[in-house]
């Protein structure tokens, strides 16, 4: 079954019955998956690359690509397999989701600023525990 | 006062303009997204953890030392491939061709369970080599948030299993097609979980 059609039968029906308009915002196509899968092995394979490969780069750099590509997956994932819009159940879901996004940005951020100063102002290790420190 | 003139007149039927916001006739699918996000707070507080004590070895194993991302690598793959096939078994469904959705259904669950197997096996050595989840803060905090995916994804295949076989008995009835959405966005969901996992964990935890 082709996208278009059923975008089509999804509107063009004005008074669906009970499953229907659940049911097709939640249908993919065959590109979406394979457009997807393809799109995940790319922003897959370039983190591993970097950090398992010959890369010349500071551990600052790689870092900061392989999350920013880690976040990029995470959208092609609830565009093209979760098949997230802002139209699905009339934007309640898109509505959870920012709600959702913001507290987790709250609760990671609050955390590792709050944790990085406790941490930066305890007092200096003591010199019997210091060794045992790995080299970071 | 006398130039206020108010029609009166009785003939004209009264119009309501009447705009109903469309709502979902059935809100299982959205309470299950609900229960998602509810399910990304757990996760969010995991990965505060990780990103807090995951240097802090205790004198212990570096995650440098204990990742092995050959194996990473190996159960990324598995776990995307196993979310892209129950993508197929959706479409089979749509087109209502059983036995087709529930092939690539088995297909799913098989390379989810050897998603979790290869988990294990990874769990196990680590715990072997003196390298457990009491070893460290970041080992706890390691086996936690991974611990945690994994045993999400073992409740998935429990339920595909026990889906598979409703789906076997009675058919694409609309009960079973409303669970198959659920479980569909279950599966997604995990697989997007483990791409912080991976990213973050494995990935930026060797370099830390």
């Amino acid at each position: 079954m082709s996208h278009p059609s059923q975008a089509g039968h999804a509107h063009g029906a004005g008074a669906h019955d009970s499953h229907d308009g659940s049911e097709h915002a939640h249908d993919g196509s065959l590109r979406g998956y394979l457009t997807g899968f393809a799109l995940a092995v790319i922003l897959t394979v370039i983190p591993f690359w970097l950090v398992m490969g010959p890369v010349s780069l500071s551990h600052q750099t790689i870092i900061l690509i392989v999350l920013g590509l880690a976040a990029v997956q995470i959208v092609v994932h609830m565009v093209f397999f979760l098949h997230l819009d802002t139209r699905s159940e009339n934007g309640w879901n898109m509505l959870a989701l920012i709600f959702t996004l913001v507290l987790v940005a709250i609760v990671l951020g609050a955390s590792i600023w709050v944790m990085y100063n406790e941490n930066a102002n305890m007092m200096p290790m003591s010199p019997q525990y210091q060794h045992q420190k790995p080299g970071s | 006062m006398n130039t206020i003139a108010i029609d009166r007149s009785p003939s004209e039927p009264r119009q309501f303009l009447c705009r109903e916001e469309e709502h979902p006739r059935n809100g299982t699918l959205l309470g299950f997204w609900l229960y998602l996000m509810s399910d990304c707070f757990i996760f969010a507080a995991l990965f505060a953890c990780n990103a807090v004590l995951g240097t802090n070895y205790a004198g212990g194993p570096s995650a440098r030392d204990v990742l092995d991302l050959h194996g990473l690598a190996v159960n990324t793959a598995l776990l995307l491939v196993s979310s892209v096939t129950f993508g197929f078994a959706m479409l089979e469904m749509a087109r209502r061709r059983n036995r087709a959705m529930l092939g690539w259904l088995a297909v799913s669950g098989v390379l989810a369970a050897v998603f979790v197997g290869l988990e294990i096996h990874e769990f196990v050595g680590m715990i072997a080599e003196g390298a457990g989840p009491d070893r460290s803060a970041f080992l706890s905090s390691f086996f936690t948030l991974v611990g945690t995916h994994g045993l999400h994804v073992t409740v998935g295949i429990l339920w595909l299993i026990v889906l598979m076989v409703q789906l076997a008995r009675h058919g694409l009835t609309e009960a079973n097609r409303r669970r198959l959405y659920c479980l569909s966005m279950f599966w997604h969901f995990l697989d997007l979980v483990w791409v912080g996992v991976f990213s973050y964990v494995y990935l930026v935890g060797v370099l830390r």
